[in-house]
């Protein structure tokens, strides 16, 4: 799950990170009242789930209380696109108003696990303020790491290391040995999967504070941590997305006109692949679980037929301990339920697959069977250029 | 014939008294899994599906002589059922449960290192040896014995693979589900070291998908250390950067981990690579000609 960057600033405070002054604000008046409480000159973020946010106009200094309410104006109920948005855009609906720093220079501090090696790892690097990916390809002496020992968690020597080899001295240091101890506490406490400060800014006063944080946390933690669950915005959700995990469908918007309903992620995968082999492209990744209960086949079901993008779907499921028959009744209730809007082609293996192919014909819907993968894609993908056309 | 578990591998189901546990269980059983024990806390001393329950693992293990497990116990408390399992003395522990915190896995991982036992997943179907035993959630009747061993990261995608190699006329020797997860037990390099002794695995399919370098890993071991035929599919390459499908473990991350990547590395390691999931059956004949 992701965050906004106010909030992922009001985790990290807690562990002792510094951040900023600064709060949010939802109206231009209150960022106005912000600015004034702040008393000097102010930073306006808007606080959208992408990067990039500077280049696309999301970030701007505003020098008094007065042209902070203007920017805010301006900003909030904007479309802010970026690289990372896509064409469509993010609408802004809150922004951090937060003191411009003196800023002497920019580092960079992240946390992730790694998985090769299993554990946590702290990188830190003087080259901060551009894309970490960037001078890991380019430039990946200038990344330093350690690795964390769960047992043990961070220990002061390994944050020591990391400080002295930005270079730091005197208080900037110790203050930085503080802040990536901080922050490490913040994403082991937190099961966070991602704790980023990008960059992390260096006063003119030799301060240390975290000039920009983005947190990402480990979805199958969040249960232990009802705090920061309440902390997700569904607005930065695709809505079919949010639906789907009412129902706790695994379901993913893609760009493509072939609605996919498969069982297990790994065959869900491998169905979209198949589509894209055979010519089409697929609208969705969409597991409905290894089990396959008619609850979630009628569910799934709704999500793929209220996408205005589908044109055509395939359901393709490998019934092993769920039966065939039972899958198909379930879907031919749906149908019958929600109304069979696009041509849709069902594949069906596995136990009592001739039961359930039976069913399908039966019901006087027009499915389009299909026994194996290969089949199923040749036929949704031609139903799909159709579906387009007219 | 087989890898890790066999006709005498004699199993304690950790957590059998639950729903999922007791259907499981019971398809086992049908199977011919010698199901030798259950443990569910608190309900030592009782028969569940004609299986005596303990309280422990360590006691399945002293009075039955259990030697591998299958873990049906919720996420928060698998990890605790896995180093449970381990530290009395079980052999193969095969943890079906999905949704386990990372965090708790690293300790997991942690605690079993330099410990004399093999995991396999979490998030697994499971692991089968076709006519012999079978530990987890795969339907068994599917399977038939004979020379292909199969290392997956999905579950129904393998079931798809193992109904190709069928219709080839092929058996598998050992099918194993690593588990969909960012950390799991075994992975692909620890499983071709078994398939590599086994005599009887003629070749092996291994079924990857997008996120981390498990495949990576493996073409590198295929091309130095292994000479038995390898037949491949990477799922996921039609996936966007940044998006978890559906497995925790299937993310493209900071641009690494896509199917493109481990697809050239598994080619250039001399590996059969179906583009297509519908040519998995058909490379395997290839590559065995």
């Amino acid at each position: 799950m992701k965050i906004h960057e106010y909030q992922a600033k009001q985790i990290l405070s807690r562990y002792g990170v510094q951040i900023p002054q600064g709060e949010v604000a939802d109206k231009p008046s209150k960022a106005r009242e912000i600015a004034e409480k702040i008393g000097s000159k102010v930073v306006l973020k808007a606080q959208v789930h992408a990067g990039g946010r500077g280049k696309g106009g999301g970030i701007k200094l505003a020098n008094s209380p007065p042209e902070a309410e203007k920017i805010a104006q301006e900003m909030i109920g904007m479309t802010l696109v970026t690289h990372q948005t896509g064409p469509e855009g993010k609408l802004v609906k809150r922004i951090l108003v937060e003191e411009a720093l003196d800023i002497a220079q920019e580092l960079y501090v992240g946390i992730v696990i790694d998985r090769a090696k299993e554990a946590p790892v702290v990188m830190a690097s003087s080259e901060g303020g551009v894309e970490i990916e960037k001078v890991a390809a380019e430039t990946p002496e200038l990344i330093f790491k350690e690795y964390i020992e769960p047992s043990t968690g961070f220990l002061s020597f390994q944050a020591r290391k990391l400080a002295f080899k930005l270079g730091l001295e005197g208080e900037t240091l110790k203050q930085a040995i503080k802040f990536i101890l901080g922050l490490y506490k913040a994403f082991e406490t937190t099961d966070a999967s991602l704790a980023e400060i990008n960059p992390l800014l260096i006063t003119k006063q030799g301060n240390v504070l975290a000039l920009d944080a983005k947190m990402n946390f480990d979805d199958n933690a969040l249960r232990r941590h009802p705090d920061i669950m309440e902390m997700r915005d569904l607005d930065e959700e695709e809505p079919l997305e949010v639906e789907a995990s009412k129902y706790d469908l695994n379901y993913i918007k893609l760009d493509g006109n072939v609605g996919c309903m498969v069982n297990g992620a790994g065959l869900a995968m491998a169905t979209m692949d198949i589509i894209m082999h055979t010519g089409g492209m697929p609208a969705n990744f969409l597991d409905v679980g290894g089990g396959v209960s008619e609850e979630a086949v009628k569910n799934a079901f709704k999500i793929l037929v209220s996408d205005k993008d589908v044109k055509a779907a395939l359901i393709n499921i490998f019934g092993g301990i769920v039966r065939c028959d039972l899958v198909a009744s379930g879907i031919v209730k749906a149908a019958k339920e929600i109304g069979l809007k696009i041509p849709m082609v069902v594949r069906l293996e596995g136990t009592n697959v001739e039961q359930g192919k039976k069913i399908l014909e039966e019901s006087g819907l027009a499915f389009y069977p299909a026994s194996s993968m290969k089949e199923a894609a040749e036929k949704v993908v031609p139903l799909s250029k159709q579906g387009e056309r007219e | 014939m087989s890898i890790l578990i066999d006709e005498n591998t004699r199993v304690v189901v950790q957590g059998i008294t639950g729903g999922e546990g007791t259907f499981h269980t019971q398809r086992m059983q049908e199977y011919g899994t010698k199901v030798v024990a259950g443990v569910t806390p608190g309900k030592g001393g009782q028969t569940h599906l004609d299986v005596p329950v303990y309280n422990t693992v360590a006691e399945a293990v002293e009075k039955e002589g259990a030697n591998a497990s299958a873990i049906f116990v919720p996420a928060f408390f698998a990890g605790d059922a896995i180093m449970e399992a381990a530290d009395a003395g079980i052999k193969v522990i095969v943890c079906i449960t999905e949704g386990i915190p990372t965090f708790d896995m690293i300790k997991v991982k942690q605690f079993l290192n330099g410990k004399d036992c093999n995991l396999i997943g979490p998030n697994t179907p499971g692991i089968i040896s076709p006519g012999k035993c079978k530990i987890g959630i795969m339907p068994g009747h599917i399977h038939t014995p004979g020379s292909i061993g199969i290392i997956s990261r999905s579950g129904t995608l393998t079931y798809e693979a193992v109904d190709q190699v069928s219709q080839q006329g092929y058996g598998q020797s050992t099918a194993i589900g690593i588990g969909g997860d960012p950390i799991v037990g075994l992975n692909f390099v620890d499983l071709l070291q078994y398939f590599k002794e086994d005599k009887d695995t003629e070749a092996v399919i291994l079924i990857g998908e997008i996120g981390g370098t498990a495949e990576e890993d493996a073409a590198e071991y295929v091309k130095n250390e292994f000479s038995k035929p390898v037949v491949s599919f990477i799922a996921g390459q039609t996936a966007p950067p940044g998006r978890r499908m559906g497995h925790a473990g299937a993310i493209i991350a900071g641009g690494k981990g896509t199917a493109k990547e481990k697809m050239k590395a598994l080619e250039e390691a001399g590996v059969y690579v179906a583009k297509s999931p519908a040519e998995i059956g058909q490379k395997v004949k290839e590559a065995l000609e």
